[in-house]
């Protein structure tokens, strides 16, 4: 068998939204066989998946709680992809947003809520861009590898956060390793009745909006396109390379950190070890199905909250593990990747 | 009898855990590194490490503790996901960062979805039976280094063989120059009349073979069991690992005992009951391996055409 590829122009806006619609059908196959391995009803298994996550007021709301972080560190991860910073460590940026909401939550500030809100969000964005920062710096200083990096700094900053709620930050009234909890004023306000519906929901969408401009009207968004598609251009056309890949770090891991600082001041209203279900690693996957697009990205964070959400109760009807939806995740990814290549070859199979 | 006869149990305790936590990373590195060395990045690598534990852990339990058998199924499903990796990367020329990750959440929770399909929810989780250690002659007599080196189960002397025997593939023989060759020049390498994409297939089904086994390694002789989240990042390591052996077997197993040293240092304090979070132990590997990364940096010299497809239509 061989595969020939012959170079053509892009697709068309319509030939791209079939992509990421290509590349779910793929996942939703596979998966589909992976259920029916584990002796699952594949009917049943993806009917509780979307009624768990959209078959009620409730349930729909919380597919859209969920999906606010994946939105965070789904935008995270584009931004730093479209340079070709690979940035893998949303997870640990999430975390490092969450201490700086919980440790400016707990001080007794003694703030309105107006004043104290933003603060956290500006502390949680400045702990996630510093960490991704680190990375950043060693990179374009010392050409450090910034995967392994990043991926490191996940490990470091959860353990680190282990220690310190085992220790200094326990909890005294409950025993468990959660610290304690945040202030009312530092609480994200609910917006709908009878449920967890937040403002961090609309901040995500006002993230998308500024991601959205900075991309797309801005000479800081060209430069990043240049420098992702074409390095050796962006170096001789003058364009700051050391300068803006800091900045896209900062930036992203600051996207990131907020995806922490809506789970300790919306949903959990302290710190915890197991606070994120790997939004951050979620959030390559967004980003990718997305195809980078800011815009898209609120499409594909949808797509895996309805995942994350039902997978949860298909798995507590159908007893089909739970870690069908990390599967899904890579065969998103793996499936995407693929369909991106109809968009600039044409595929020919000789057999 | 004093305290030097507990700081020499200590050290021989610390050194000997040291080489058995270095060898799946040793093999891991390795196995990478051929990866590496005809341009191919492998981020599946911890996924892979994940399922080789695995395969390695559930083949040996059905079949009646045969622990070879599990070793040689662990390496063998690590060849299958570098064949996926190979199908993605080499003949498609796709983006080998989001094929790489995309193996890895693929691996992970395949592996665990296997686990609860096959073994369910243990209260606690069932073990096999480990490799015994095998003295080697004479050399155990050593005083110290005898019990270090040469007390170990055969799988840690496999480990040694193997980074002497890919020394002499990749740099004195035919095999070994037309592997390099691809990796830094696959136009040449065409040219010559060698086959580029049957060299990478064959080096990354063989070093897909080998991270299969380092994964294996740990749940057969580290943890005797299966346990979720086994590797803990060390499979990210191993690519840490290639880096500061400036991709070169021998400087690539040096800088893995380096780091078997300080995992094991951690645990073993961690058995010491001294008065700090064990938290604060578990991320020195980690520092220690960015801190390596900035003092190895200027000299890195990756192979050239790693990450750049080969398509001969262009």
């Amino acid at each position: 068998m061989k595969i020939a590829l012959k170079r053509r122009s892009p697709l068309s806006w319509w030939g791209k939204i079939l992509l990421p619609i290509g590349a779910i059908l793929i996942s939703v196959i596979f998966s589909s066989l992976l259920i029916i391995w584990a002796k699952g009803n594949v009917v049943e298994a993806w009917y509780y998946i979307f009624v768990g996550s959209l078959g009620s007021r409730f349930t729909f709301l919380e597919t859209l709680i969920k999906m606010t972080p994946l939105i965070f560190t789904g935008l995270a991860a584009s931004i730093a992809f479209k340079a070709k910073f690979w940035n893998i460590g949303a997870e640990g940026q999430l975390y490092a947003g969450a201490f700086a909401a919980a440790a400016l939550g707990i001080l007794p500030l003694n703030m309105p809520s107006y004043l104290h809100i933003p603060l956290i969000l500006i502390g949680g964005f400045i702990a996630g861009g510093a960490l991704a920062f680190l990375p950043g710096y060693l990179k374009v200083k010392y050409k450090v590898d910034e995967i392994v990096c990043t991926i490191l700094l996940n490990y470091i900053v959860i353990y680190l956060l282990g220690a310190l709620l085992d220790g200094p930050w326990r909890d005294l009234k409950s025993g468990w390793p959660h610290s304690p909890i945040i202030h009312e004023s530092a609480k994200l306000p609910i917006l709908a009745s009878r449920s967890r519906f937040h403002l961090g929901v609309v901040l995500a969408f006002i993230a998308v909006a500024i991601v959205y401009v900075l991309m797309e009207k801005t000479i800081f968004g060209y430069q990043i396109k240049i420098i992702g598609s074409n390095p050796s251009a962006a170096y001789f056309g003058g364009i700051p390379l050391y300068r803006t890949i800091v900045l896209l770090s900062f930036i992203s891991g600051g996207l990131a950190g907020l995806a922490g600082v809506c789970e300790v001041c919306a949903i959990q209203y302290y710190l915890v070890n197991d606070l994120s279900p790997g939004y951050g690693f979620f959030g390559i996957a967004v980003a990718m199905l997305a195809n980078m697009n800011p815009i898209g990205v609120v499409f594909s964070a949808f797509y895996f909250a309805v995942i994350i959400t039902g997978s949860q109760v298909m798995s507590r009807m159908t007893g089909v593990p739970i870690y069908l939806n990390e599967i899904i995740q890579g065969i998103a990814l793996l499936s995407m990747v693929l369909m991106l290549l109809f968009d600039r070859y044409k595929v020919q199979i000789k057999l | 009898m004093g305290i030097e006869n507990y700081i020499i149990a200590f050290l021989i305790s610390w050194l000997s855990a040291s080489i058995r936590m270095s060898t799946s990373i040793i093999f891991g590195t390795i196995g990478e590194l051929y990866h590496e060395k005809v341009g191919v990045l492998n981020l599946g690598i911890e996924g892979q490490m994940i399922i080789g534990a695995l395969v390695g852990f559930l083949v040996t339990k059905i079949t009646g503790n045969n622990l070879w058998l599990g070793v040689v199924a662990g390496g063998i499903s690590g060849s299958l996901i570098s064949l996926i990796l190979a199908f993605f990367a080499v003949s498609l020329g796709l983006n080998q960062h989001v094929t790489g990750l995309g193996l890895t959440f693929f691996c992970t929770g395949l592996s665990y979805f296997i686990y609860r399909i096959e073994i369910g929810f243990p209260k606690v989780h069932p073990t096999i039976e480990s490799f015994s250690t095998i003295s080697v002659p004479i050399f155990s007599k050593i005083p110290l280094l005898g019990s270090i080196l040469f007390q170990q189960c055969s799988l840690v002397y496999v480990a040694f063989v193997i980074v002497a025997l890919s020394s002499f593939i990749l740099y004195r023989t035919s095999w070994g120059l037309r592997i390099r060759t691809v990796g830094e020049n696959p136009t040449a390498a065409d040219t010559a009349g060698i086959n580029v994409f049957k060299v990478r297939y064959l080096s990354l089904i063989w070093g897909g073979f080998l991270i299969g086994l380092g994964g294996s390694f740990m749940s057969l002789a580290i943890f005797n069991s299966f346990i979720f989240g086994l590797t803990a990042g060390r499979g990210w390591i191993c690519l840490a690992l290639v880096v500061l052996g400036k991709w070169k077997p021998w400087s690539c197993m040096i800088a893995a005992l380096f780091f078997g040293t300080i995992d094991a240092f951690q645990l073993r304090l961690q058995a010491l009951n001294i008065n700090l979070p064990y938290q604060l132990l578990l991320v020195l590997p980690y520092v220690a391996t960015i801190i390596a990364l900035i003092l190895a940096s200027k000299q890195a010299m990756s192979p050239a055409s790693l990450l750049k497809p080969y398509r001969r239509e262009e």
